[in-house]
């Protein structure tokens, strides 16, 4: 890597909006490296809308990151030019797709939480992230109906998918705390009414999940440690692989134009 | 420039008459005004400001309608805009025009259904086939060939269609 990272200065706002974007980059980056290997073709077009629609949401949260911090970086520069320690996502998001049962139960238990989130977010007092959170409702509502249709399918079908279904809800199970957690950064603007505390929404989350595994015959794992860090760019090896292909391009020819 | 000897509320009829032909590139037979992504023109000091609405976050069509209203007005002799996106009230297809939902339908995109509501986006849908009209049609899969789209089968005639979701 010959491109210097950029310096972010991390103010409680900027900071919670980054942590946003880079949920939506890493996901949006993931379900586009299904684009030309899903099972069926209306899968790839699906896969590849969703990823498009977190796209979309990260262009938006990383433009206003750059707005809020007013020191000159923009959206390319948040998503290329910085480097593991700087990404903020949730651990569960840079996980590898894995087998197709494993996208998407990643899927599932993000984009239920996504649309909680969001619907909540809409009364942020924050103009801004009140009006992405009004957008991104909408779509996640399709990625939870999509995700939780899958996942009914794949655990009443067949003994493999089941089995592929039941392990992939058990490894990325610890992964779900990290969702509902909030640090010192956060509990200011919480408290002034910007940001929107994650807690309470857990109880309608697993409403959502448990009903869904049910319905697919499937059960959530009993142990309930759950590893946390993503937030404070403390990231499995998962996400290094990534950014290497995600930014391969602006870290080799630097400011190159098309 | 023609624009000197305008009224600003000339001006803003005439942007707004040039900016509202443009047509969706995805679907070149709804304009953006059709559509409901165009959503206001504004003159600052003689500066023609228009403000666009995304359909979905990722929509790639945007620049293009973008880079297409600079050249509407500027064909029309108003001069380059500054074109804004707004992002609230977040676009909704309760904003497309009747017109435009009978050009859709005509153009063999089935239109999307009146209601926004998340009662209709996880309730039974019922959508008719725009080729023959059956309503025995079924969901191939929620994602077409476009963000906005959903690809759907007419099992009356058989043949698949569009759909534009609701949103």
């Amino acid at each position: 890597m010959t491109v210097a990272n950029i310096t972010v200065s991390e103010t409680p706002l900027v900071l919670y909006t980054l942590r946003r974007a880079d949920d939506a980059l890493i996901l949006g980056h993931r379900l586009s490296e299904w684009c030309g290997h899903a099972p069926m073709l209306e899968e790839d077009m699906a896969l590849a809308n969703m990823g498009l629609d977190l796209l979309g949401q990260a262009r938006e949260l990383y433009a206003y990151a750059a707005k809020v911090e007013g020191r000159g970086n923009d959206e390319d520069k948040f998503a290329y030019l910085r480097d593991v320690r700087q990404y903020r996502n949730l651990l569960l998001l840079e996980q590898p797709n894995g087998d197709f049962a494993r996208t998407m139960v990643r899927q599932f238990f993000y984009a239920t939480f996504a649309d909680l989130y969001w619907r909540a977010m809409m009364r942020s007092s924050d103009a801004t992230l009140a009006a992405i959170a009004a957008k991104s409702e909408k779509e996640s509502a399709y990625h939870v109906r999509h995700s939780s249709e899958w996942i009914v399918r794949l655990g009443d079908g067949t003994e493999e998918s089941h089995r592929r279904v039941q392990s992939a809800i058990d490894e990325l199970w610890a992964f779900t705390g990290e969702m509902f957690s909030v640090d010192d950064s956060e509990r200011g603007l919480i408290d002034a009414g910007i940001g929107i505390d994650p807690a309470p929404l857990r109880s309608q989350w697993l409403k959502t999940i448990t009903g869904v595994v049910g319905e697919a015959t499937l059960a959530l794992p009993k142990n309930d440690w759950m590893q946390q860090g993503g937030r404070s760019g403390r990231h499995s090896e998962h996400l290094g692989h990534l950014l290497s292909e995600l930014q391969s391009m602006p870290r080799t020819f630097p400011g190159a134009t098309w | 420039m023609v624009t000197a000897v305008l009224s600003d509320s000339d001006l803003r009829r005439r942007a707004w008459e040039a900016a509202s032909q443009v047509v969706d590139p995805e679907i070149p037979v709804l304009t953006i005004a059709d559509l409901g992504v165009l959503r206001d023109v504004q003159i600052h000091d003689g500066r023609v400001e228009v403000a666009i609405t995304p359909t979905y976050s990722g929509c790639p069509a945007m620049n293009m309608i973008a880079l297409e209203i600079e050249l509407a007005l500027e064909r029309a002799g108003i001069g380059r805009p500054t074109v804004r996106t707004v992002l609230s009230p977040a676009w909704t297809t309760d904003w497309m025009s009747e017109d435009g939902r009978n050009k859709l339908r005509e153009y063999g995109i089935a239109p999307p259904q009146a209601s926004n509501s998340r009662r209709a986006l996880f309730g039974e849908q019922h959508v008719a086939c725009p080729q023959c009209g059956s309503q025995n049609t079924e969901l191939l899969s929620e994602f077409g060939s476009t963000s906005c789209k959903a690809l759907w089968r007419c099992k009356s005639c058989r043949e698949p269609f569009d759909y534009f979701k609701c949103h």
